[in-house]
C-alpha cells in the first residue's frame, strides 16, 4: 500500500505494518518536550494522576527548554522556573537547559534543532502549538496540551488519529528579495487559517530541497496557522549535514511513496512571488508589501522561533547595513548560539551584531520576549496604539502585548526595509 | 454520566483563538491554588473585541468586572474555534468561569484534544452554522445521549454531530480516567 511520509510515520511508531487517515493510533513517543509555561502544570498533572507510581518513563527522552518568560520580574514566571530547576534536580534530567546557566539555550523549537533532538523517522510531542516547526526534518511533530504531556511523561505514549496529508509542491529559485516567510505567508493567504484543520501539510517540490534548514523551519512552524497537525519535509542531504556533529541518535530516513494519496495537492512557482505581509489581526490576511508600502509604522521587531534565526539576521543585516533604523527595532535571536552568531558572521567586512548596533537597533536577550506579549516588563512589547512590523508568528489581538495594537507579519528583509522607511516598505527597493 | 446539560448561550464568531480565551499575560497564575486559579475563570474570554463579544449584538462581557464567574455556560462558536496556541489554560479558564459545553463548527485540534483529554468540557461541532440562530441569553438544552440542541427561548432543535470516536474519553471524563479503566495504567 503507497503510503505518505507521515502515514509511514505513524505506521512506524505505533507498531502496525500499514495506516489509514482517520484511524486512531496509539503512538510510541520518542521525545517529550516542555518549557517553562506548560511545564510546571504537567509536572502537577503528572504527579497528581500517577501518585505513588509516578515514573518518568525514559529520562533520556524528556527535554526541559525554558524560553518563555525569561528575563523578567514577574514573580509568577520566576515561580515557573523554579519549580522545572527542582524537578529537574530532583529527577537528575539529562536535557534540563537551566536559565541564567551556561545551558540555557533560548526557544525551545529552535534549540531543539541546534542541539540535535529532532531526527528524521521520529516521532516528538511538545507542549506548544508551535512544536511543528521540528517536522522540517523529516518527522513527526506537533503540540499538545499539558494532560496529554503528562501522560506522555508516565507512559510514553499518546492516542492520534492519523491525518490526511494536504500536498504544497514547491518550485523554482528564491528569488534574492525574498524568503520562506513570504512563500508561507502567501500559501496561509490562499489556504487561510483553518485550511488544513485535522491535516498534514507536506512541502515538496525542487524548491524545497534548495532550501537551508533554517528556511524549511519557517515554513513547517506556520504550518499551525493554517490548523495543521504539522507540516513535514523529507529529510535529504542538508538535512543529514546538519545532523552531523549534532547527534548520536540513530534515526530513519523516510519518503512519501509515488502513489501515496494526497487530500490535495497545491503548486506554487516561488520564484514568481513577491514579498508579502499579513495585515492585523489573522496571519491569513495576506497582502503584497508594495501595496502596503508607505503605511506607517512605530516598532519593527525581529525574532522568534520563526524570525530570529540567523538565515533571518543575514537578511537584515544587508538591508540595515549603513543606514539608520527610523523606528524603535528589535533583534532578538532565538538561541544563544545565533546570539554568538551575530559577534562572528560579518557582512561587508562587519559584524551583523555591528551593523545593527551602528544603525540603532536594540539588541534583546534570546527568549521568545515580547513574540507573546509577556509581562508589562518584557522588552519590545506592543503598547497601545502600536503599529508593529514583525517576523514572528501570529497577530491575533493583543498577542504581542496591548489589545490595542496592530501587528502586520513579514520577513526579516521587509521588516528591515520598513525599519528604515518608518513605514511598510518593499525590500526590492533597498536592493 | 451526565447525560444533560442545561444554561444561557453566550455566542462568539469564527476564529476564537487562545489568546482571546485566556491572554498571554494571565498564563502565570498557579492551575490547582484554589485561590489564584480563579483568575482564569475572572479573565476567560477577556480579549475577544468587545464588538464580537456576546453576539449578536456585541458590546456584552462574558464575565463581570470583578467577578470570577460568567452567567453563560454554553458558548456557541462558528469555525476554527480554539486556533492558535496550545495553552491547556485555555478550556481550564472556561471551565473555571462555569462553561460546561462549546457548540462550534469546527475546533483547531490542540483545543480540541484538550477539552476531551483534560476532561474540561464538551466540544460539540455543530451540522450547520449555529450563531445566526441563537442569540446571546437564549435558554439552551443539551442532551448528550441524543446530541440534540433545543433553544427554549426560539423553539429550534438541532442535532450535533456525534463525537463518536472520542465518546470513550469523554464519557470516562478525560484521558487518564479512560485510560485507569481500560487497564492502561
Ligand atoms: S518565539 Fe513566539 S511562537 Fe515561538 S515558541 Fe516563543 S512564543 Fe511561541
Amino acid at each position: 500500500m503507497a503510503m505518505t511520509i507521515t502515514e509511514k510515520i505513524f505506521a512506524k511508531a505505533s507498531g502496525k505494518r500499514n495506516v489509514q487517515p482517520g484511524e486512531n493510533v496509539w503512538l510510541n513517543v520518542d521525545i517529550l518536550m516542555t518549557h517553562d509555561v506548560c511545564g510546571p502544570p504537567t509536572i502537577e498533572i503528572w504527579k497528581k494522576e500517577f501518585g505513588k507510581k509516578a515514573r518518568i518513563w525514559d529520562k533520556d527522552k524528556l527535554v526541559v527548554m525554558p524560553d518563555h518568560f525569561i528575563f523578567m520580574e514577574n514573580v509568577s514566571a520566576k515561580r515557573n522556573i523554579e519549580v522545572l530547576r527542582s524537578f529537574a534536580a530532583e529527577h537528575e534530567l539529562p536535557h534540563y537547559y537551566d536559565p541564567g546557566s551556561e545551558r540555557y539555550r533560548g526557544v525551545c523549537h529552535i534549540a531543539l534543532a541546534e542541539e540535535g533532538f529532532n531526527l528524521p523517522g521520529t516521532v516528538l510531542f511538545g507542549t506548544d502549538s508551535h512544536t511543528c516547526t521540528s517536522s522540517a526534518f523529516g518527522m513527526f511533530a506537533t503540540g499538545i496540551g499539558n494532560t496529554d504531556a503528562a501522560f506522555i511523561l508516565g507512559t510514553g505514549k499518546i492516542w492520534e488519529k492519523v491525518p490526511a496529508s494536504i500536498k504544497f509542491s514547491l518550485h523554482g529559485l528564491m528569488p534574492p528579495y525574498l524568503m520562506a516567510k513570504d512563500v508561507i505567508l502567501h500559501i496561509l493567504g490562499d489556504i487561510r487559517t483553518d485550511g488544513a484543520t485535522y491535516c498534514m501539510a507536506e512541502f515538496d517540490g525542487d524548491a524545497i530541497h534548495e532550501l537551508p534548514m533554517d528556511e524549511r523551519m519557517t515554513l513547517t512552524n506556520m504550518a499551525i496557522e493554517m490548523g495543521a497537525m504539522s507540516g513535514i519535509i523529507a529529510a535529504d542531504e542538508q538535512t543529514v549535514n546538519y545532523l552531523q556533529n549534532r547527534t548520536k541518535r540513530s534515526y530513519e530516513i523516510l519518503y512519501s511513496d509515488a502513489g501515496a494519496a494526497y487530500y490535495r495537492t497545491l503548486n506554487y512557482k516561488i520564484d514568481e512571488m513577491v514579498p508579502a505581509v499579513a495585515q492585523p489581526h489573522s496571519p491569513d490576511r495576506r497582502e503584497l508589501v508594495r501595496t502596503l508600502s508607505g503605511r506607517k509604522v512605530t516598532k519593527c521587531y525581529i525574532g522568534s522561533c520563526t524570525g530570529g534565526k540567523i538565515t533571518d539576521f543575514r537578511a537584515a543585516a544587508k538591508i540595515l547595513h549603513g543606514k539608520q533604523a527610523v523606528v524603535p527595532t528589535f533583534i532578538v535571536p532565538a538561541t544563544c548560539t545565533i546570539t554568538d552568531l551575530l559577534s562572528v558572521e560579518k557582512y561587508d567586512e562587519m559584524t551583523l551584531r555591528n551593523i545593527f548596533e551602528n544603525s540603532g537597533c536594540t539588541i534583546v536577550q534570546p527568549s521568545c520576549a515580547a513574540c507573546l506579549g509577556g509581562t508589562e516588563d518584557t522588552i519590545g512589547r506592543a503598547c497601545d496604539n502600536d503599529v508593529v512590523i514583525s517576523t514572528t508568528n501570529r497577530n491575533f489581538p493583543g498577542r504581542m502585548g496591548s489589545k490595542h495594537s496592530e501587528v502586520y507579519l513579514a520577513s526579516a528583509l521587509t521588516v528591515a526595509a520598513s525599519a528604515v522607511q518608518g513605514s511598510i516598505a518593499d525590500p526590492r527597493e533597498l536592493f | 454520566m451526565r447525560t444533560l446539560i442545561t444554561g444561557t448561550a453566550y455566542v462568539l464568531g469564527d476564529h476564537i483563538d487562545t489568546d482571546q480565551i485566556i491572554p498571554a499575560e494571565h498564563l502565570v497564575y498557579s492551575l490547582t491554588d484554589p485561590e489564584e486559579s480563579k483568575k482564569y475563570g475572572m479573565y476567560a474570554l477577556s480579549a475577544v473585541p468587545i464588538a464580537q463579544a456576546g453576539l449578536p449584538d456585541g458590546n456584552i462581557p462574558f464575565v463581570k468586572e470583578g467577578e470570577y464567574h460568567s452567567m453563560y455556560q454554553i458558548i456557541i462558536g462558528g469555525i476554527n474555534f480554539g486556533c492558535g496556541s496550545s495553552r491547556e489554560h485555555a478550556p481550564f479558564a472556561l471551565q473555571k468561569a462555569g462553561v460546561r459545553a462549546i457548540i462550534a463548527e469546527s475546533y483547531a485540534r490542540i483545543f480540541y484534544r484538550n477539552c476531551v483529554d483534560g476532561g474540561f468540557l464538551l466540544p460539540y461541532e455543530s451540522t450547520g452554522r449555529l450563531l445566526d440562530r441563537i442569540a446571546t441569553g437564549d435558554l439552551l438544552e443539551l442532551h448528550l445521549t441524543t446530541h440534540i440542541l433545543i433553544n427554549h427561548t426560539s423553539g429550534d432543535s438541532f442535532q450535533l454531530k456525534n463525537p463518536d470516536d472520542v465518546l470513550p474519553i469523554i464519557d470516562a471524563g478525560g484521558l487518564f480516567e479512560y485510560a485507569r479503566k481500560s487497564g492502561m495504567i
